[in-house]
């Protein structure tokens, strides 16, 4: 691992200030970019601890829903959202292992973007609102692909808002190896409609399977999706399992979803 | 070079660290406490597993500097005061949940975690809260039996003795 | 009552302590004064030529030492095969050496042609990465399919080996027309063609090295990751370095398990210990996780054609077998000897079978090495054959335990030798086989079934009775099969003034439980407690010149090399009883640690014995030297042969495709029992990687040869949540009728019996859920290989 300095603000505005220097970057559990330094993959010349920032930490309920600051941990998530939103505290529960989620955050999580994340599929699924050190962003314009996100450079994500389904469940089937999800299916049921969002299958990441939130928002049953077809043609194929395989998993996930979801 | 302090095992160390130097190798190399083993470098193993301020964690994936001021506690801090095996450590020996050793401190770390949270896990909750800790040797059985045992349940009828 | 001390105990083990209290010694704990750090430059790709390196922008980098490139040892030996194989024709097999660095040409991702060494870890790694760039390979075309390997002569991993061949074995040769002949006439012939997937042996402690040199007097120290201490000093010191044996010390202290993988000598040794001479420093190396999956020797790689022909009511007549091994770029110690005498000589299994003939052809590939894994050519043996047998009953629609009952030798034919030249010298197959559908409640298994179903799973149950050969290995016997070396074990027996005792060891324990198992025989055998008893391994300044630890050995040949140390300390016992008792020697008994005049009250106890041969005041001396200290070598007459029989439950998920194990029965015969927690410890160790195995766990090189699974990011292991309890009886148990112990040994059977009884029980679950057109699915069975299998 290349050397850096590292600084650890207690204030957003001074960890803006913090990453406005050259080769800055955020660190917040450090559960992805601290392997990716290892492998030399990634090298920044200053690292900006977020994890001193109160005010980007902790679970409440505010208006239109529930508010994560991004630098809440997995674990912190499992358990403070349960009695709120019980769907997004078991989506944090079963991130990793009780280590990485002691550690991890939502924030680092979606800014990050992996196609084999938990987070973007249950924010996606809510419809939430990404809040930044500038800005609000839909979930729907917040991922744009592969480990890409809306994000500029320096802006940090501070917040997840969720809005507050009537139903709504997680389902997640593991990679076998790296425990991430091979293919996770976030259903969520509003009273406006239904969303239904995938991750660990697309090639361009998470997405929304829109012909199953159609489906589901006539009839909101797992047999809903069993006439669906969905093509492979845009699934990720790998180790672990072809594209065809993965097509399969989100339509039986969704299922599974809508029947945990009850 | 920065200096760092926070409490480990009770005792309160400080050393000189880099920005990137790990909580694990300040611990085995600044401190000399290498019951703390490194067994990857994708933080899946929990050969590393400490406890900051009370919660397990991957002491191969966090900056010695982000953690300065926090509770450690390592396997060299599990024994009772008068150095006898705690009771977790006792009943991987009892129930034989050791083979090698190397995978063993971050076992007992991630138990004593389980412990904390839930005193009476089922099998099923060990063997879940037991994901990120890889051992190679010993097929789980007897490790799951000792956290079992090691929260005072009975392990009589688990498979063979 | 169980025994709570000595043979048969389960003793707790003493070594936990240190482990559990995080003050084990493993190579990277130590910290020594002056000590540099080397770190390895390796090869980004699978086949390339060294046209260039650069060396004097890393040399001349902050904190940079000294840097080393296959140049620096072109004129030191290689590393050795340990093992001459001959090919059907007669010809020795092709050997290519095998430098410390690569030189001339690199030949797999991670084959290291640089090292550097410097102040601190981090400086070496930079210079590392610069040297990287600072050399000009050449990339050639990746050889790594293994038919392609042989098919393309113009493609060649050694220059000089046309077809990438290293032999073409037959086992046993002359047998192969009767065997053909048997097959053309048979009523009925089973064909399987399998893969044995290639592993990873990830011992979770990495390699890790550390050389050092005392200028005062040339002598050197290696302390290494090493299941076998002597066995490295002999590699490195003779026939690489050229170091005399007695300069180099070689330690081995608490090695994080190995599974074969730290059987050998890697070059990373090497380099440490010329890098310290040159510097006069200690010179340090672990191993990153990375650099582990990339270099250490893998496991398995078969693709096998197997056929089975047999009458219509299941009774065995043949087995052939055609198989190419993987043997990677280079020949790693035993890597020759695994596909053939530790595979071929198994593949009549603990059958009366009249016919059988094995071919194997070995290839080399850009891959890494690959040698023996935990079981070691056994569970590939087994696998083929308890996988062809199931497939055959399925074609027949014969019952599989009654198939296996059918053909197993019986009690009354020992010892029994079978057409692959073994001699089996004793076992009770049905027993065992009795005993696991008991303890599994086979007659249960219906009810398992519909409760399964009513959650929406298939359930199937597999069987697999095994055999093995181990306890390796009678040195007259492998010498005639090719062998380099003599596979004997050795312990020195010390009896101090005090009385208390160290015993000092050849086999090495990374895992397995020697400091308490051995000081359990000893007490017994001595009549002292085992807290005075201490086992001294893993040092070559320490202990006598034994093989180390692997082929399940310890205790099947160092155990009794033992023995027969604690058999002289007796005999010189009674000599010396007999003088201070004034009594004739072959009056002398000894029991219970008091030796005794028969039929008197008049005795000595062991401590009075042991310090008067200390402190010889009293003492025969004319006829008798004074101490207490004896050494045996002991050399088996044959292998053991622990068998068993697995039984697996699995339930499927037919539309994800997730098999979970849900229940895993044992039932083994290892002879005599000595610490039977131990045991268990080791069968369940052995079948949670022979799950893995069955479940998870590949190793995929792509068409370029970089590996896909080279983190566990990719590479599954079996976590706890992916295995049940196992259930495991050895209370079947035919005493090993050649060792004084009667024990058999039992470290790598859990590997060898549990990969088919787990494929078996996933295809008898999908032929009960009614996908009947699924034959067979390559290990690793995995979600994705279910469901394409169930779907295509
Ligand atoms: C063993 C293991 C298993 C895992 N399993 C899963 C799993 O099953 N499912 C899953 O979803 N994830 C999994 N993860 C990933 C884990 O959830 C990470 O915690 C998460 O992806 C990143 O969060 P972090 O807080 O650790 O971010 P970091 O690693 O600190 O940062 C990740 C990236 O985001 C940037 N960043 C961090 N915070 C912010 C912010 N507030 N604003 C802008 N940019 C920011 C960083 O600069 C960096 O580029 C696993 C990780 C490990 C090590
Ligand atoms: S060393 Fe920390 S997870 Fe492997
Ligand atoms: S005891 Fe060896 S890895 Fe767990």
């Amino acid at each position: 691992m290349h050397n850096f300095d590292f600084v650890k603000p207690a204030s957003i505005a001074d960890a803006v200030k913090a990453l406005s220097s050259d080769g800055a970057q955020a660190l917040s559990g450090g559960q992805t970019l601290l392997p990716t330094m290892k492998q030399r993959l990634a090298a920044p010349a200053v690292l900006v601890s977020l994890t001193g920032i109160a005010e980007m930490k902790g679970v409440c309920r505010g208006d239109g829903g529930l508010h994560v600051g991004a630098a809440t941990t997995h674990a912190t998530v499992a358990k403070e959202a349960a009695a709120h939103y019980p769907a997004l505290a078991a989506l944090a529960g079963g991130i990793g292992d009780p280590a990485v989620r002691n550690r991890g955050t939502i924030g680092g999580s979606i800014a990050n973007n992996d196609p084999a994340a938990c987070y973007p599929a249950g924010v996606l699924g809510s419809g939430a609102t990404v809040v930044t050190s500038k800005r609000k962003i839909a979930a729907d314009d917040f991922f744009q692909g592969l480990f890409s996100t809306a994000l500029d450079e320096g802006e940090i994500v501070t917040e997840v808002r969720f809005p507050i389904p009537e139903k709504a469940a997680y389902v997640k089937f593991q990679q076998p190896a790296s425990r991430f999800a091979l293919t996770g299916v976030f259903v969520a049921k509003f009273g406006t409609g239904v969303r239904v969002a995938v991750t660990g299958a697309g090639q361009g990441g998470v997405f929304r399977w829109t012909e199953a939130e159609a489906a589901l928002s006539r009839s909101f049953a797992p047999g809903a999706v069993d006439g669906l077809s969905l093509s492979g043609d845009d699934m990720i194929s790998d180790l672990h399992g072809s594209a065809a395989y993965r097509a399969n998993l989100v339509k039986v996930l969704t299922g599974r979803a809508v029947a945990a979801a009850g | 070079m920065t200096k760092v302090s926070m409490t480990v095992n009770g005792r309160a160390v400080s050393g000189e660290v880099e920005g990137r130097t790990l909580l694990s190798a300040f611990l085995r190399e600044g401190l000399g406490l290498t019951g703390t083993h490194v067994g990857c470098d994708t933080s899946q193993c929990g050969a590393c597993v400490v406890h900051v301020d009370g919660k397990a964690i991957k002491s191969c994936t966090v900056f010695a500097m982000d953690v300065a001021g926090a509770e450690v506690r390592t396997i060299e801090g599990m024994a009772n005061a008068d150095g006898s095996l705690g009771t977790i450590q006792q009943a991987f020996q009892d129930h034989h949940g050791l083979q090698c050793g190397f995978c063993t401190p971050g076992m007992v770390m991630s138990a004593a975690a389980l412990l904390a949270e839930n005193p009476k896990p089922s099998e099923a909750d060990v063997r879940h809260y037991l994901d990120g800790n890889i051992c190679r040797c010993t097929g789980y059985h007897n490790i799951v039996k000792a956290v079992l045992a090691a929260s005072g349940q009975d392990v009589s009828a688990v498979a063979a003795e | 009552m169980p025994k709570d001390h000595g043979i048969g105990a389960s003793s707790k083990r003493r070594e936990d302590i240190r482990f559990l209290t995080g003050r084990g010694v493993y190579t990277d704990d130590m910290n020594l004064h002056g000590q540099t750090y080397a770190v390895f430059v390796r090869s980004q790709v699978a086949h390339g030529r060294i046209k260039s390196i650069n060396t004097s922008n890393a040399a001349s980098m902050p904190g940079v030492l000294a840097v080393f490139t296959g140049e620096d040892f072109k004129d030191v030996g290689g590393n050795p095969a340990g093992w001459l194989i001959n090919s059907r024709d007669g010809t020795p097999m092709r050997e290519p050496k095998r430098p410390v660095l690569a030189h001339g040409k690199v030949r797999h991702v991670g084959d290291a042609y640089a090292a550097v060494v410097a102040e601190s870890y981090a400086e070496a790694k930079d210079a590392a990465e610069q040297l990287a760039a600072d050399s000009d390979i050449e990339e050639l075309p990746a050889i790594i399919d293994m038919a392609a390997a042989v098919a393309n002569a113009s493609n060649r991993v050694h220059d000089e080996i046309p077809d990438n061949l290293c032999y073409d074995w037959g086992w046993i040769e002359d047998n192969r027309a009767a065997v053909d002949a048997a097959i053309k006439a048979a009523p009925h012939v089973t064909v399987l063609e399998l893969v044995n997937n290639r592993l990873v042996p990830n011992a979770m402690e990495p390699r890790a090295s550390i050389g050092e040199y005392f200028p005062g007097t040339g002598d050197y120290k290696l302390t290494t990751t090493s299941q076998n201490p002597h066995l490295t000093r002999l590699l490195v010191a003779a026939f690489v370095l050229g170091i005399p044996e007695n300069k180099l010390t070689v330690v081995a202290p608490d090695v994080g398990g190995g599974f074969g993988s730290k059987i050998y000598h890697y070059g990373e040794e090497a380099v440490v210990l010329a890098a310290a001479k040159k510097l006069a420093r200690p010179v340090r190396w672990t191993a990153e996780r990375s650099e582990s999956f990339l270099s250490d020797a893998h496991g398995r790689d078969h693709v096998t054609k197997i056929e089975l022909a047999c009458e219509k009511d299941g009774t065995f007549i043949a087995f052939r077998t055609e198989t190419m091994a993987n043997v990677g770029a280079y020949l790693s110690n035993f890597a020759t000897v695994t596909p053939t005498f530790l595979h071929g000589t198994l593949m009549a299994g603990p059958y009366k079978v009249p016919n059988v003939y094995v071919n194997v052809k070995t290839v080399f590939t850009n891959t890494a090495p690959v040698d023996a894994y935990r079981g070691a050519g056994r569970p590939e043996a087994t696998y083929s054959l308890e996988r062809v047998i199931d497939k055959m009953c399925r074609e027949l629609g014969l019952d599989p335990f009654e198939v296996r009952r059918k053909n197993f030798i019986t009690t009354d034919m020992f010892p029994y030798t079978t057409p692959v030249g073994l001699a089996y010298d004793t076992g009770n197959y049905h027993a065992t086989l009795d005993k696991a559908i008991e303890i599994g409640n086979v007659a249960g298994f219906e009810a398992r079934r519909a409760a399964s179903a009513k959650r929406g799973k298939l359930r199937g149950m597999g069987l697999s009775t095994w055999i093995e050969a181990c306890g390796i290995a009678p040195s007259h016997l492998v010498g005639v099969l090719g062998a380099r070396v003599g596979l004997y074990d050795a312990a020195t027996v010390r009896v101090n003034a005090t009385g208390n005792i160290s015993v000092m060891t050849g086999a090495h324990s990374h895992g397995q439980g020697h400091e308490t198992v051995f000081a359990q025989i000893v007490a017994e055998k001595l009549g002292v407690p085992e807290a005075s008893v201490e086992i001294v391994h893993g040092d070559t300044s320490k202990i006598p010149f034994g093989m180390g630890s692997y082929g399940s050995r310890s205790l099947a040949v160092c155990g009794v090399a033992v023995t027969k140390a604690i058999d002289k300390i007796v005999a010189k016992g009674k000599k010396i009883a007999a003088h201070m008792l004034e009594a004739a020697e072959e009056d002398i008994t000894f029991e219970n640690g008091s030796f005794s005049v028969a039929g008197t009250d008049k005795a000595k106890t062991f401590g009075e014995i042991a310090f008067s041969a200390y402190v010889p005041h009293n003492y025969p001396l004319e006829t008798l030297e004074p101490g207490l200290e004896e050494t045996a070598f002991y050399d088996p007459a044959n292998f053991t042969y622990p068998a068993g029989a697995y039984i697996c439950e699995v339930e499927v998920d037919a539309e994800t495709g997730k098999v979970d194990v849900v229940a895993f029965h044992c039932a083994d015969d290892f002879g005599n029992i000595m610490n039977p927690m131990v045991v268990e410890g080791q069968v369940h160790g052995g079948v949670g990687q022979g799950i893995g195995q069955a479940l998870c766990e590949n190793t995929t090189y792509d068409d370029t040869g970089q590996l896909l699974t080279g983190s566990y990011m990719d590479y599954a292991m079996p976590r706890a949540g992916d295995v049940p309890f196992y259930n495991v009886d050895y209370s079947c148990q035919t005493p090993c009728t050649h060792n004084p112990l009667g024990v058999k040994g039992c470290g790598e059977a859990g590997a060898i019996g549990s990969p088919p009884a787990v494929v078996n029980a996933v295809i008898d679950a999908l032929h009960r859920g009614g996908h009947t057109h699924v034959k067979h699915i390559d290990m690793p069975v995995s979600p994705s290989r279910v469901w394409q299998a169930i779907h295509g």
